[in-house]
């Protein structure tokens, strides 16, 4: 490896141990096989040698509700609600934010500053939900993957390369609005 | 059979307005003072991704949008909530039955799309708000209807704008593709679709 490939490699470990806290949102949707692969030992454990301690789940409709269960001293510690009225404070909190494709709550997590990787339900495949997260994944502002990959990504995607996502301008549409109703 | 009979109808419906819409092209806009004159607003929201859009967009107008009618589907409690939140003395919240549920088959989604027209239809008439704007949510395919029908009886010089949510990327939402046509302030949050859709605007991100 070179030099600069190193320090790279370094830099994203440094980054990443500062990741402490992960936030899994499914929005209102049902997906319960994201939340059954995050819940997993194997991901737990994946998480906790990331330095992740806290890992909350927002499950929206699903029918899964891990329940937080005595495990080994470095498991991450399991918090689960199904939906709430809003998710922005534990978008703030988190660290990292693992979200569902939906737009909803990727603006919410890209406005908020965060680092997100999509999780793209497979079982939607064709969908047009993929299609947003691939876009803005071209564009730099966050990974995704899907349910089956979510370990390797989990474990080898670089944070530290994602580019600040600018927030939008409705005020723009105010201004169009105003004009196309004649207001001077 | 008949429900195929009624799907249709209501596609000829539809058809038919666009014509007349057409025909009629853009009324004339009165010349407006921010400072003196209001237009009342009413405004479709969806549910989840389709409310936060809706709310950032209905935020960045001025005061000068009053009174602010919401219209929300009966079954969505996270709009109203959010709505609750903006809600001021010169706004007012509106339940209607909703149109289309998420996966719902198209064949049912006609029939209670026509429940929802004939619930809608008077309302929107009742309030006869200068503008309607909506993204997307089946709920806005019944008030857009009902906002043409006011515009072509001539009774109302209803302007709707349709902002196509952030969400399409590559192809327009079924609601957008009904509405495209029928529009003229159509709104598209990404280039692709400008390309796709020479009629649709593009002026930058709004969300």
């Amino acid at each position: 490896m070179s030099d600069t490939g190193r320090e790279k490699k370094n830099f994203k470990r440094k980054a990443e141990a500062t990741m402490k806290k992960l936030f899994v949102t499914v929005g209102t949707t049902q997906f319960d096989t994201l939340i059954k692969a995050i819940s997993s030992e194997k991901t737990l454990h994946a998480l906790s040698e990331l330095g992740f301690t806290h890992v909350t789940l927002q499950t929206g409709r699903g029918e899964i509700q891990p329940q937080d269960q005595p495990r080994d001293k470095t498991s991450p510690a399991l918090t689960c609600y199904g939906l709430k009225n809003s998710i922005l404070e534990d978008i703030q909190a988190a660290d990292l934010v693992i979200s569902h494709a939906g737009a909803g709550s990727i603006l919410d997590a890209l406005g908020c500053g965060k680092k997100v990787l999509v999780v793209v339900n497979e079982e939607l495949m064709g969908n047009h939900q993929t299609e947003l997260a691939e876009a803005l994944a071209r564009q730099g502002y966050l990974h995704f993957c899907g349910v089956s990959s979510l370990l390797t990504s989990l474990r080898e995607m670089d944070y530290s390369n994602l580019v600040p996502f600018p927030s939008g301008e409705p005020q723009k549409f105010a201004e169009h609005l105003d004009h196309v109703l004649g207001f001077s | 059979m008949w429900i195929v009979l009624i799907g249709l109808c209501l596609i000829g419906a539809i058809l038919l307005l666009s014509v007349l819409y057409l025909l009629s092209g853009r009324k004339h806009v009165p010349k407006r003072d921010k400072s003196k004159d209001t237009v009342s607003l009413l405004a479709v929201m969806g549910s989840g991704g389709h409310t936060r859009e809706m709310l950032s967009l209905v935020t960045a107008l001025g005061g000068h949008y009053s009174p602010r009618y919401f219209i929300i589907a009966e079954t969505d409690k996270m709009s109203e909530h959010k709505l609750q939140q903006i809600q001021t003395s010169n706004s007012e919240i509106i339940y209607i039955p909703r149109s289309r549920e998420v996966k719902q088959s198209y064949i049912t989604s006609i029939l209670s799309t026509v429940r929802a027209v004939l619930f809608t239809v008077p309302v929107i008439f009742r309030l006869k708000p200068d503008v309607i704007l909506c993204n997307g949510p089946g709920t806005c395919i019944p008030v857009c209807f009902a906002g043409l029908l006011l515009r072509v009886t001539g009774l109302h010089n209803t302007t709707i704008v349709y902002v196509e949510s952030f969400c399409r990327v590559k192809s327009l939402s079924l609601s957008g593709k009904l509405l495209y046509h029928l529009i003229d302030d159509f709104f598209v949050q990404w280039p692709e679709l400008k390309h796709k859709y020479p009629r649709a605007k593009y002026i930058g991100r709004l969300f």
